[in-house]
């Protein structure tokens, strides 16, 4: 199970990571672990506009179906198309080509409260 | 929570464990799919330990069966099985299950493992004189053996000859050296073997079985994959698809039903719902929109509800989503159009005919 340096991660189990002009937001590895084999991926529109925490899309694997949850108010640049004739891509590579959306955050300082990857280790090593 | 003697194997061998009906079980142990695939071209190998047996035995066995059971004893004899409900008198369904006939005045009863005690009382207190049961379940551990490449693998741990073992057909014989029930059943439309024997043997048959298809593609194989290849089958699940609320008519279980066999425990209101025709029925369905199905989602048709689905997932084998779901009579026909509401969404989806695969 991997936590990749360098992002932001939610208690929720996604992961942020800051680009130029946008944020990408994908779930971590130990969450595509838990789910087992992705098969379907509901991902919002491009414009739409989400509070912290809201829910944003859903994955469902084989077993169990699974709400994605923003970590930062923002609003939608671009979805990953790929996942939806592939959505195992998020469980090949959860942090690569299998990441959900790009967004707009609304408040910057909103990543400050989510954890390093250090702090996200130590939170699924007691969950 | 109870424990398998294979627990600590599942955990070894990294599989995800879950709460099944008390039992921690295993889920998967590398992904459904691929344990599912393997059962469909290979073989799987399946701890089913947490499922019940109890021995029917004494002069009025084969009696106390016939009233319980709804299915037809006479078609035993030793070394055959029936697959039969037991139902209730308003006609629900208490469980599912198997009977095997070990002589003629001894029947093993393998039922599912959330309905031991229930169905342990529901026997005892209908059994005639000079008749008992005995709850075994802890004296046997359960194997399945899955897949086109079974026979081959069983076969080399046992000096009985495969071949000649029919489909609900058993041996009570040797295998690995340990004395067994193996039997010509399962419950992935494969072919395949349930082996029952000592929980003390199980270590020692599961890993020789697993180094027996080392060369044949044997997986290990976790109640996720066994609930795919169940649904692919259109296999109805107790407390999924059938519970004491539905009856075997409304489930597509009519051929288990022996009406004229004399009387029996639902009897009076099967052949009344029988006459009547049940205003449900259990149907297959798959989605032809974007969504998967679940149990418990809502189905429609011209705005209007029209059942509910009981088994929703993705099949391996057709990479779709399919599921089986009661719906009213007049829209069980195949071809016809259904609307499963997923979540917040309506999805569309196709009623079909029978098994998926």
């Amino acid at each position: 199970m991997s936590v990749k340096d360098g992002l932001y991660y939610s208690e929720d189990h996604e992961w942020v990571r800051e680009e130029e002009d946008c944020l990408v937001i994908g779930v971590t590895d130990f969450a595509q672990e838990e789910l087992g084999d992705i098969v379907f991926v509901e991902l919002p529109e491009a414009g739409e506009e989400f509070e912290k925490n809201d829910s944003f899309g859903v994955l469902e694997s084989v077993k169990a179906v699974s709400d994605t949850f923003i970590p930062v108010s923002a609003k939608i640049m671009e979805v990953n198309e790929n996942l939806i004739d592939n959505p195992e891509l998020i469980n090949d590579d959860p942090y690569g080509e299998g990441w959900l959306i790009k967004v707009d955050p609304a408040d910057d300082s909103e990543l400050d409260e989510l954890l390093s990857a250090e702090e996200y280790a130590e939170f699924i090593e007691e969950e | 929570m109870n424990k398998t003697p294979l627990n600590q194997i599942h955990k070894d061998m990294g599989a995800k464990m879950t709460n099944f009906g008390g039992w921690e079980m295993p889920v998967e142990y590398t992904g459904i799919i691929e344990e599912h695939k393997a059962v469909r071209n290979q073989c799987g190998l399946f701890d089913v330990s947490h499922m019940g047996e109890i021995l029917i035995s004494g002069e009025n066995a084969a009696k106390s069966l016939q009233k319980i059971i709804t299915n037809d004893l006479q078609k035993l004899e030793p070394g055959k099985i029936i697959y039969t409900p037991i139902c209730k008198p308003d006609g629900g369904i208490i469980d599912d299950l198997l009977v095997y006939c070990l002589q003629e005045d001894q029947y093993l009863m393998v039922v599912n493992a959330s309905n031991i005690e229930k169905d342990f009382k529901w026997i005892n207190n209908h059994l005639l004189e000079k008749t008992k049961a005995d709850n075994l379940s802890n004296k046997y551990a359960m194997l399945a053996l899955q897949g086109p490449e079974s026979k081959k693998i069983l076969t080399q741990l046992t000096d009985i000859d495969l071949n000649s073992l029919d489909y609900y057909r058993f041996r009570q014989a040797k295998a690995a050296g340990i004395e067994m029930i193996i039997s010509r059943t399962g419950y992935t439309g494969e072919l395949g073997y349930e082996l029952y024997f000592e929980p003390e043997a199980a270590v020692k048959i599961w890993d020789q079985l697993m180094e027996a298809g080392s060369d044949f593609g044997l997986k290990a194989c976790g109640l996720g994959a066994r609930d795919t290849l169940r649904l692919e089958k259109a296999y109805p699940l107790y407390g999924n698809d059938i519970d004491e609320t539905t009856n075997p008519y409304q489930a597509g279980l009519s051929w288990t039903v022996a009406i004229n066999k004399g009387d029996f425990i639902g009897r009076e209101k099967l052949i009344e719902i029988e006459k009547n025709c049940c205003q449900q029925k259990l149907s297959s369905f798959k989605i032809t929109g974007r969504g998967m199905a679940r149990h418990g989602y809502e189905v429609y048709a011209e705005q209007e509800k029209i059942g509910e689905v009981t088994s929703g997932s993705y099949s391996p084998t057709l990479e779709e989503s399919i599921g089986l779901a009661y719906l009213k009579n007049e829209y069980t026909e195949p071809g016809t159009e259904i609307e499963i509401k997923v979540r917040k969404r309506m999805v569309k989806a196709e009623v079909l005919k029978g098994p998926f695969v």
